[in-house]
C-alpha cells in the first residue's frame, strides 16, 4: 500500500504540468508499436510544417506554435490518457491518426467543446456536420475513398463491372470495417459480386486469405490496411502472382514503408492518394531551409518527402490555414477551441491559396459548411514503379458518387444522434 | 514499536477471525477507506480520474477475479481478455435494450452473464489441467472475441463493429457518456471494487475459498477428504467470471465509453491481467490490488517523468518505459517470486519484530 500511495503521491506533481498562452497542438502520435513505421513519418510531416511556420512566420497570425506530443502508440487506454493530459491546455485541434481512438475521443471532445480533425479516416458519418458539430473529416473520408476506387475500375471496365468479383482485404477492426457497407451498396448498383476478407491485428500471418484470393481469383482486390499489415499483403499477393495492377489500397495502404520490403514484386501496385507526394513542391524549400538544414526536424528527419510525411504535412497545414480563418473570424490573434472549430468550418481552400503555400496541384480545393464536415472526397489512384522507387500519379482526382454515399451518411449520423440524444443544427 | 500483537486482546471468536488482527494495519485499513470516499472524491479531476483511479480499479477488480480463478483455486487461465469482453458487450446489450434501469444493475447483470459463459468454458477444467487448461481458456479468448467481432447483432449492426457507451444514470447521477463528472465516474468504481474486495475476502477465507485452496494444493487428495471438484471447480470459475465480467462492463461502460473488441479485449489484456497477479501475488487480496496498480500506475508515472518533467522525445521516453518496467517485473520476481504481497509480508514480519530484530 505504501507504494501504490507513494506513486499516486509523485504522479501527482508530474501531471500538473505548465501551461502558457501561445496556441497549442497536441500530438497523439505514435513512434512505436506494430504501426510505428507509418506513424513516425506522419508525426514528423505533423510537427516539421510547424515548426516552419514557427520559424519562417514567426507562429500564426504572430501566436506561436506549442506543439505538445503524447505518445499513444496506436492504443486506446493509452489515447485517453493523452487527450485527459492534453485537453486542459485549450488544445486547438485532436490528430489521432488512428480510428479507434477517434471513435473513443468524439464524444467527450464533443462534450469538451475541443475540435476534432480526422483526415481520411475516423467516424466517416463525421461528415455530416448538422449531428457532429465538433467533428471534421475533411477532404476525404472512407466512403469516399471506396467509391473512387469503384469508378475508377468502372472507368478500366469501360464503365460495366456487371459479373465482376472484387474482394476487400481488410483489418479486421473499425478503421478496416468501415467500406464495407458502401462497397456492399455499390456492388448492388453495379452488379459486382462482393467478397469481404477481414485479416486480424497485427497482420503478419495472412497465408490463408492469399489462398483464398489464390483460388476463387477475383478480378480486383481493394486493400484497407494499416502498418505491417500492409507489407504483408502485397508480399503475398506478390508471391500468388496476383496482377498487381489489379490490387488498389486506401490511401494509408500506399506509402513507401509498405512497397519498398516487397521489391520488384510491388511494381504496379496501385493505392489512393488524397494528396500529391515527393520534393517538388515549393514547400519543401522553406522545410528545409528553415527546419531540417536548422537541425529543427522532428524525428530522424529522414523521412521528408515521402506519402506519410507528406500527410502529416497537409494536415498541419490545414490546421493552420483554419487557424488563420478563426483568427480572422473572431478578430483577435489568441483563439479559443471554440473560435478554431468555427474557423474550420469556414474553412475555404482553393487552388490559388495552395499555390501560394508552396504546395500547386497538391490537394483538392474545398470548402467546408455547416452541413458538410467531409469535403468533396476526391482522390486520385498513384501507382508503385519499383525500378525508380517512386509513386506515379496516374490519375487525376477522381469524384465519389455521393448519391450512394449521402444517404449511408445521414442514415449512420441519424442513429448516432439518435442514441447520443442530438438536435440537428444548421437548421 | 507501534507494529505489534502485544495489548490488541480478542475476546471473541469474531475478533480472533478478523482480516487485520494487529490493530495498526486495522487503523490503516481505516484510513485508507475513508481516504478513497471522503478525500478523493472531492480532489479528483478527469485526468485523475480517466489516466489513474478508474483504470487502475477496473484493473484490480479483474485482478481479484483471476486471482481467485488462478490464485485460489490453481486453474491457470488465459481467457481473462475475451471475458472482460462478454462482460462489455453484455453491459452494452443490456444498457440499450433497457435505457432506464439503473446502471449498477446491469454492470452486476453483465457479470452474471459472464459467470454463465465461464463455467460453460470451465467445464474442460473437470478433464485436464495446469498448461492443457490453458491452452483451452486461451481456445475461449480467441472464440469470444471472434464472435463478438462476427456477429453483428452484439454490436448493434453498427457500421464499424465499435460500441459506444450511451449517458446512463444511477439514482439520477450520470456515471456513462461523455458528460459523466469525475467523481460520479470514480465513486461508481470505487463502490463496485470495495463491495467485490469485501465478498472476495470473506469467500476465499470461508468453506468455498477452503475448497478452492485444497484443490489448487492437490486435487486428489482433496477429492478423498470430500471435496466435490466439480462444484469447487466450477463455482470458482463462476465467481471469477463473475468479477472478470464486471470489470471489462466498467472498462467499456465507464472507462473507455468506446470499444472494439479485437484491440482492447484482445489476447494481450489476458496476459496484462495474468502478470498482475504474478507480480502482486497470487492467492491474495492485497495482491491483486499491488499488482493492479504496478502494471496501470507506473507507466502512466514513468510517461509522466520521462516526457513531463524531464522533456524526452515520446518515442524514447516509450521504449525506455518498456525497458523500465520489463526490469522491475523481472527484479521483483528474482528478489522475491511470491509477489508484492509476500514483500508486503515480510515487511509487516519485520516491522513486529522491530526494533529487536533477534
Amino acid at each position: 500500500m505504501n507504494l501504490k500511495l507513494a506513486t499516486m503521491v509523485v504522479a501527482g506533481v508530474m501531471a500538473a504540468a505548465p501551461a502558457l498562452a501561445d496556441l497549442t497542438f497536441p500530438a497523439l502520435s505514435y513512434r512505436t508499436g506494430p504501426y510505428g513505421a507509418n506513424g513516425i513519418p506522419f508525426a514528423d510531416g505533423y510537427q516539421d510544417y510547424f515548426t516552419l511556420i514557427n520559424e519562417r512566420d514567426g507562429g500564426i497570425g504572430g501566436e506561436k506554435i506549442r506543439l505538445v506530443e503524447c505518445e499513444t502508440g496506436y492504443n486506446t487506454e493509452k489515447g485517453v490518457e493523452c487527450y485527459e493530459a492534453t485537453k486542459g491546455e485549450a488544445p486547438m485541434v485532436y490528430q489521432p491518426l488512428s480510428t479507434g481512438i477517434t471513435y473513443q475521443i468524439i464524444p467527450k471532445a464533443s462534450a469538451d467543446g475541443v475540435p476534432i480533425h480526422s483526415m481520411g479516416y475516423g467516424r466517416t458519418s463525421a461528415a455530416n456536420g448538422k449531428v457532429f458539430e465538433w467533428v471534421f473529416n475533411y477532404p476525404a473520408n472512407y466512403w469516399t475513398g471506396a467509391s473512387v476506387a469503384i469508378n475508377y475500375l468502372l472507368e478500366q471496365e469501360g464503365g460495366d463491372l456487371n459479373g465482376k468479383k472484387i474482394a476487400l482485404v481488410y483489418h479486421n477492426s473499425a478503421y478496416g470495417k468501415e467500406p464495407i457497407r458502401t462497397l456492399q451498396e455499390l456492388s448492388k448498383k453495379h452488379g459486382y459480386e462482393f467478397v469481404e476478407i477481414p485479416v486480424d491485428h497485427p497482420g503478419q500471418e495472412q497465408k490463408s486469405q492469399w489462398l483464398q484470393i489464390r483460388r476463387d481469383k477475383p478480378d480486383y482486390v481493394l486493400m484497407w490496411g494499416w502498418g505491417v499489415m500492409n507489407q504483408v499483403a502485397i508480399q503475398e499477393a506478390a508471391n500468388i502472382r496476383y496482377p498487381m495492377d489489379h490490387f488498389i489500397g486506401i490511401w494509408w495502404s500506399g506509402s513507401e514503408n509498405d512497397v519498398l520490403p516487397v521489391g520488384d514484386g510491388a511494381n504496379g501496385y496501385k493505392s489512393l492518394a488524397m494528396h500529391g507526394t515527393g520534393m517538388d513542391y515549393p514547400v519543401y524549400d522553406d522545410i528545409k531551409k528553415y527546419v531540417i538544414d536548422a537541425g529543427k526536424g522532428a524525428g530522424a528527419a529522414d523521412q521528408v518527402g515521402s506519402v506519410l510525411y507528406s500527410r502529416g504535412m497537409y494536415a498541419a497545414m490545414l490546421a493552420v490555414e483554419a487557424a488563420k480563418k478563426a483568427q480572422e473570424l473572431a478578430g483577435t490573434s489568441a483563439i479559443t477551441p471554440a473560435q478554431m472549430r468555427d474557423g474550420m468550418e469556414a474553412l475555404e481552400i482553393t487552388e490559388e491559396k495552395m499555390a501560394e503555400l508552396g504546395l500547386p496541384k497538391f490537394g483538392q480545393p474545398f470548402t467546408v459548411t455547416c452541413e458538410n464536415h467531409g469535403g468533396p472526397g476526391l482522390a486520385m489512384v498513384q501507382q508503385w514503379d519499383a525500378s525508380a522507387k517512386k509513386w506515379n500519379l496516374i490519375t487525376d482526382f477522381i469524384a465519389p458518387d455521393m448519391e450512394v454515399i449521402q444517404p449511408l451518411i445521414d442514415e449512420d449520423s441519424a442513429a448516432y444522434a439518435a442514441e447520443a440524444a442530438i438536435v440537428e443544427r444548421c437548421q | 514499536m507501534l507494529y505489534r500483537e502485544a495489548g490488541d486482546f480478542s475476546t471473541t471468536y469474531e475478533q480472533d477471525s478478523q482480516t487485520f488482527p494487529i490493530k495498526f494495519d486495522r487503523w490503516g485499513y481505516y484510513v485508507i477507506l475513508a481516504v478513497a470516499f471522503l478525500v478523493i472524491p472531492f480532489l479528483i479531476n478527469d485526468y485523475w480520474a480517466n489516466a489513474v483511479f478508474v483504470p487502475f480499479l477496473i484493473y484490480a477488480i479483474a485482478a481479484l477475479g483471476l486471482n481467485i480463478l488462478t490464485g485460489y483455486c490453481g486453474q491457470v487461465s488465459l481467457g481473462t481478455g475475451g471475458f472482460m469482453a462478454v462482460g462489455a458487450y453484455a453491459c452494452y446489450k443490456l444498457m440499450t435494450s433497457f435505457p432506464e434501469i439503473s446502471m449498477f444493475v446491469h454492470v452486476l447483470l453483465a457479470g452474471g452473464i459472464t459467470a454463465g459463459v465461464g463455467v460453460l468454458f470451465g467445464l474442460p477444467s473437470l478433464r485436464i489441467k495446469g498448461f492443457y487448461l490453458a491452452v483451452a481458456t486461451l481456445a475461449a479468448q480467441f472464440f469470444l472475441v471472434w464472435l463478438f467481432n462476427k456477429v453483428p447483432w452484439f454490436y448493434n449492426y453498427s457500421a464499424s463493429g465499435q460500441i459506444s457507451s450511451p449517458e446512463r444514470t444511477v439514482f439520477g447521477i450520470i456515471v456513462t457518456g461523455p458528460n459523466t463528472e469525475a467523481w460520479a465516474k470514480y465513486m461508481f468504481c470505487l463502490i463496485i471494487a470495495v463491495l467485490l474486495a469485501w465478498m472476495a475476502r470473506n469467500l476465499t477465507r470461508g468453506s468455498v475459498g477452503r475448497k478452492w485452496m485444497a484443490i489448487r494444493d492437490m486435487d486428489i487428495a482433496a477429492e478423498i477428504i470430500g471435496v466435490n471438484p466439480l462444484k469447487a471447480k466450477l463455482s470458482a470459475f463462476a465467481v471469477s467470471s463473475f468479477f472478470i465480467g464486471v470489470a471489462g462492463a466498467l472498462f467499456f461502460s465507464v472507462y473507455l465509453g468506446a470499444v472494439e473488441v479485437g484491440e482492447a479485449f484482445g489476447i494481450q489484456k489476458s496476459f496484462l491481467v495474468l502478470f498482475m497477479i504474478i507480480i502482486g501475488g497470487l492467492g491474495s487480496i492485497f495482491g491483486s490490488f499491488a499488482g493492479a496498480a504496478f502494471m496501470v500506475l507506473l507507466p502512466v508515472l514513468l510517461k509522466n517523468i520521462l516526457v513531463g518533467q524531464l522533456g524526452w522525445a515520446t518515442d524514447l521516453a516509450a521504449h525506455i518505459e518498456f525497458m523500465i518496467v520489463g526490469g522491475l517485473i523481472i527484479g521483483f520476481l528474482i528478489l522475491e517470486p511470491h509477489g508484492l504481497a509476500q514483500l508486503w509480508r515480510l515487511t509487516k514480519e519485520k516491522l513486529r519484530l522491530w526494533p529487536f530484530p533477534h
